[in-house]
């Protein structure tokens, strides 16, 4: 299957999720949109050498998850194919921070691997929230709580429309590739030379197509304006949930249960 | 009774590219008739039907909906009367899910929220589409889609349904529904297409196309029994007059391909 | 290159959420403006075009490496800057919900990075000089080439300064600047060449398309004052980078000297911007606190890549016991509620 096979069906694949039904499916799509930016900037403003202190925070990844009844495997592939990137540059800095931070025994732990570790436990952290966002609330619903968060009309409809033609034009654009690849002894990638033509004629049947959607609309009586009616109502257990959510967010940051854990333990150890 | 006449009159098009496509092309349908617009690929069906709601406006010539002029000014009133049925429903539906599709037309047409969800309802009833109100259209087969586009021209309630390919792609048994589907309506329905077994079905009246010209234009048998006429217009009789015993006697096969 | 997440501050992500959405109210208003309703279908669906044709790999001769098109420069040729801003901003969004590309924080770094570059500096400012409303296929490749390493260049220039502004990731600004630079600017020629390749054979087909869209807006008088507020915006980042440079250079690279060295001390106190970072990031963070025991040696307190001093045993075995028991927590409570959900929602 063909890269833009694998990637549609993980789109579907994803929005499909969100329409099973769950309790965290009744929360307003706001509050959860709301939280989850919450949780990123939470993760992200811890200092460059925490570990201990974010573990509190995969309650939320971890509770979200199994309330929703989303398989955390289907996360953590995403996350995980995401990560690479990050941890290519979260890899030098081994190499540029090596003084020794941490002493176990004879063993010396560079700041540099501190940071990467954290860095890499921060990436797991925030990306997850990303993919649980859409799995847990769906794209269509995303999109309705950004419209009602202010966001400009024009740039929701254009998430909306963009979504909608995602698949027809991959699947248009995989077809084609398929075609070319039968005529070319099986070879899955372009020459240079042939790209141009190849995405020109895409383009050209895509500009087509939006001629032909532009006189649908305009034939049900568009006139610029996209109208919607869609109320979304916030009520008490959704501001329950943001607050609740929010509050511990910032107990995590303000105090380091693990490690006060860890010493309570310790010190009750004979 | 007059706003339900759609009347076409002496309507030229030509193409950017300067390609002629229609030449004067001329006809007058009145209330609750069920015509059928046939030709060949390249004879201007598409782009005749395009004049019947103002998204091309003719080089000369005038469409006229209801006895007024369709012109930029009165498009709205023209979109309101004239529901319009595109060939391929992903151009059609373009918003997430059926429901918002087929309220599109109704809020643009400022009606009021609380008459939107009834008439949406009920459209979507109509086609038999009722379940699929919250599924988005990447999620419908091509029969669902079908009936969807259906329902999202019919909430607006148009006097006039104009049709492109309705039962292209379709299977069978989808096409049947289809059929059926569309025999209920009391609309004006103007229906161009190349299954001409359907429009044996559904119209009772046939306009041929040809080159951007009207080449015929009568009682649906009268036609379909004049096969030189057809093939003028470079068609063939419809298949259940082909294997027909009685009409086949009357009409030569098609030249089998060299 | 989209940065991500981890890699960025609070202070950093919130600013370039702010800068990109100003941007993007501001194209949204000048599109309501222009009352052109094809454009809201058309950007859409170029939006799904430059998405899907994304992920059709090309060969690059020479290097036997896959390449693909960013579709920036050609979005901007088609739309005008505006709808394409946009429209890329569309895109990099589904990208961050559904492939965690980068990440919900740093989308606003992304948009701005991949959006703001190409469509309101390197269109403008050079594609439209250089090869105009009807370009012949010469221009037409200069033109996009040279926009298109322009807006790649001035792109990956914003990722090492957002990177290194934020000290999350240890790489020395010059470091990654050199590791960045060069690449990109391979990536935009070939970007360039791709770009031509495509509007040439729209041109071809359909020229009409191309002169429609470069009839369609006059970008001689772009709202100059707008104009000049960002090449503002860009100056004053700039100086800012090389008087970063200039002021704590000689520190920059003692500093890089002593960790390649292992050597913990640091002479000299934390000054000048990156101090001044820092204390913007102790006001603006969620909570500063970087969680280890400070000495009384306040020298250490003021550079916020300053070595940590040596933790002590003990500490740091508390940490990780209690991290593995809040953990394990964290699990056992996610066991819990999944057995708390009725059987009938299971699956």
């Amino acid at each position: 299957m063909s890269h833009i096979e694998t990637a549609l069906l993980d789109i579907r694949g994803l929005d499909a999720l969100s329409v099973r039904d769950s309790p965290l499916r009744r929360i307003d799509p706001r509050a959860k949109t709301l939280t989850a930016l919450a949780f990123i900037v939470a993760v992200v403003s811890f200092g460059k050498y925490e570990i201990a202190g974010l573990i509190p925070l995969v309650v939320y990844p971890i509770a979200l998850m199994a309330v929703d009844g989303l398989p955390p495997r289907i996360v953590l592939s995403k996350v995980l194919l995401a990560l690479p990137f990050v941890a290519l540059i979260g890899a030098f800095n081994p190499v540029f921070d090596r003084a020794a931070m941490v002493r176990i025994g004879p063993l010396d732990i560079s700041g540099g691997w501190i940071s990467f570790a954290s860095i890499l436990l921060k990436s797991l952290l925030t990306l997850s929230a990303a993919v649980i966002l859409i799995a847990t609330t769906g794209f269509s619903a995303v999109c309705v709580a950004l419209d009602r968060l202010r966001v400009p009309r024009v740039f929701v409809v254009q998430l909306l429309l963009l979504y909608r033609y995602l698949f027809v034009l991959a699947e248009e654009a995989a077809r084609m590739l398929r075609a070319w690849s039968l005529r070319s002894a099986g070879r899955r990638r372009l020459p240079l030379g042939a790209f141009g033509p190849f995405a020109g004629q895409l383009l050209l049947r895509s500009m087509d197509r939006a001629d032909r959607i532009h006189a649908a609309m305009l034939s049900r009586g568009f006139d610029g304006r996209m109208r919607t009616d869609r109320v979304l109502r916030f009520r008490a257990v959704d501001a329950v949930f943001v607050l609740a959510w929010v509050a511990l967010f910032v107990a995590a940051r303000l105090y380091n249960a693990p490690r006060a854990l860890g010493e309570a333990v310790m010190r009750s150890l004979p | 009774m007059s706003h339900h006449l759609v009347e076409a009159v002496d309507l030229h098009y030509a193409y950017p590219d300067g390609t002629a496509a229609l030449r004067g092309v001329s006809f007058c349908i009145t209330h609750g008739e069920s015509v059928g617009l046939i030709g060949e690929n390249g004879s201007g069906k598409s782009t005749l039907l395009l004049h019947l709601n103002g998204c091309l406006l003719p080089s000369k010539g005038q469409a006229r909906i209801g006895g007024r002029p369709v012109t930029k000014e009165t498009l709205r009133d023209v979109r309101r009367a004239v529901g319009m049925i595109f060939q391929d429903p992903d151009d059609q539906l373009f918003m997430p899910t059926a429901f918002e599709e087929v309220a599109f037309g109704p809020r643009n047409l400022g009606t009021p929220p609380d008459e939107i969800d009834a008439l949406a309802t009920r459209a979507l009833a109509t086609v038999g589409a009722a379940h699929l109100r919250d599924r988005p259209p990447y999620r419908l087969s091509g029969g669902e889609k079908r009936a969807v586009a259906i329902a999202s021209v019919l909430s607006m309630a148009p006097d006039i349904l104009v049709m492109d390919e309705p039962t292209s792609n379709l299977d069978p048994r989808t096409r049947r529904q289809i059929i059926e589907l569309l025999k209920t309506f009391p609309h004006t329905k103007i229906i161009a297409t190349h299954d001409l077994d359907l429009v044996m079905d559904l119209c009772r009246r046939v306009i041929v196309l040809h080159a951007g010209r009207v080449t015929a234009d009568g009682p649906t048998e009268d036609i379909f029994r004049h096969p030189d006429l057809l093939a003028e217009a470079h068609l063939e009789p419809p298949l259940r007059m082909q294997a027909c015993p009685v009409c086949a006697a009357v009409i030569p096969p098609p030249a089998p391909c060299q | 290159m989209h940065m991500a997440d981890a890699l960025i501050s609070p202070a950093v992500g919130a600013t370039m959420w702010a800068a990109s959405g100003a941007v993007t109210a501001y194209s949204a208003r000048r599109i309501n403006r222009q009352m052109d309703d094809r454009k809201i279908p058309l950007m859409g669906i170029l939006g799904a075009f430059v998405f899907s044709a994304q992920m059709i790999n090309f060969a690059i001769p020479l290097t036997g490496s896959s390449g693909h098109l960013g579709g920036g420069m050609l979005l901007a040729i088609l739309l005008g800057p505006h709808a394409a801003f946009l429209t890329i901003a569309s895109v990099l969004t589904i990208q961050a919900l559904f492939f965690a590309d980068g990440g919900l924080l740093a989308l606003g770094c992304n948009v701005f990075n991949l959006g703001f570059f190409p469509c309101f500096v390197a269109y403008p400012l050079i594609y439209r000089p250089l090869a105009g409303r009807r370009p012949t296929p010469g221009r037409l490749l200069l033109g996009a080439t040279v926009a298109s390493v322009a807006g790649l260049q001035l792109g990956a220039l914003a990722v090492v300064i957002e990177t290194v502004s934020s000290g999350i990731s240890e790489l020395p600004f010059k470091t990654f600047a050199l590791l960045m630079l060069p690449i990109h600017l391979a990536i935009g020629i070939v970007e360039g060449i791709v770009t031509a390749a495509v509007v040439g054979y729209v041109w071809k087909i359909r020229p009409e398309i191309v002169e429609a869209a470069g009839a369609s807006r006059r970008v001689g008088p772009l709202p100059m004052a707008r104009l000049l507020a960002s090449l503002a915006v860009a100056a004053a980042l700039t100086a800012g980078v090389l008087s970063w440079f200039a002021s704590s250079s000689p520190d920059g690279l003692e500093w890089a000297m002593i960790r390649a060295s292992g050597r913990e001390e640091l002479s000299g106190p934390g000054q000048g911007i990156h101090a001044r970072l820092e204390r913007l990031q102790q006001r603006t963070a969620f909570l500063p606190d970087y969680d280890f025991p400070k000495p009384a040696a306040e020298e250490f307190a003021a550079d916020s890549e300053g070595a940590a001093p040596v933790v002590q045993v003990g500490t740091s075995v508390a940490g990780l016991v209690g991290a593995a028991l809040t953990l394990a927590l964290a699990l056992a409570i996610g066991l819990a509620l999944r057995a708390m959900r009725p059987r009938a929602l299971a699956g």
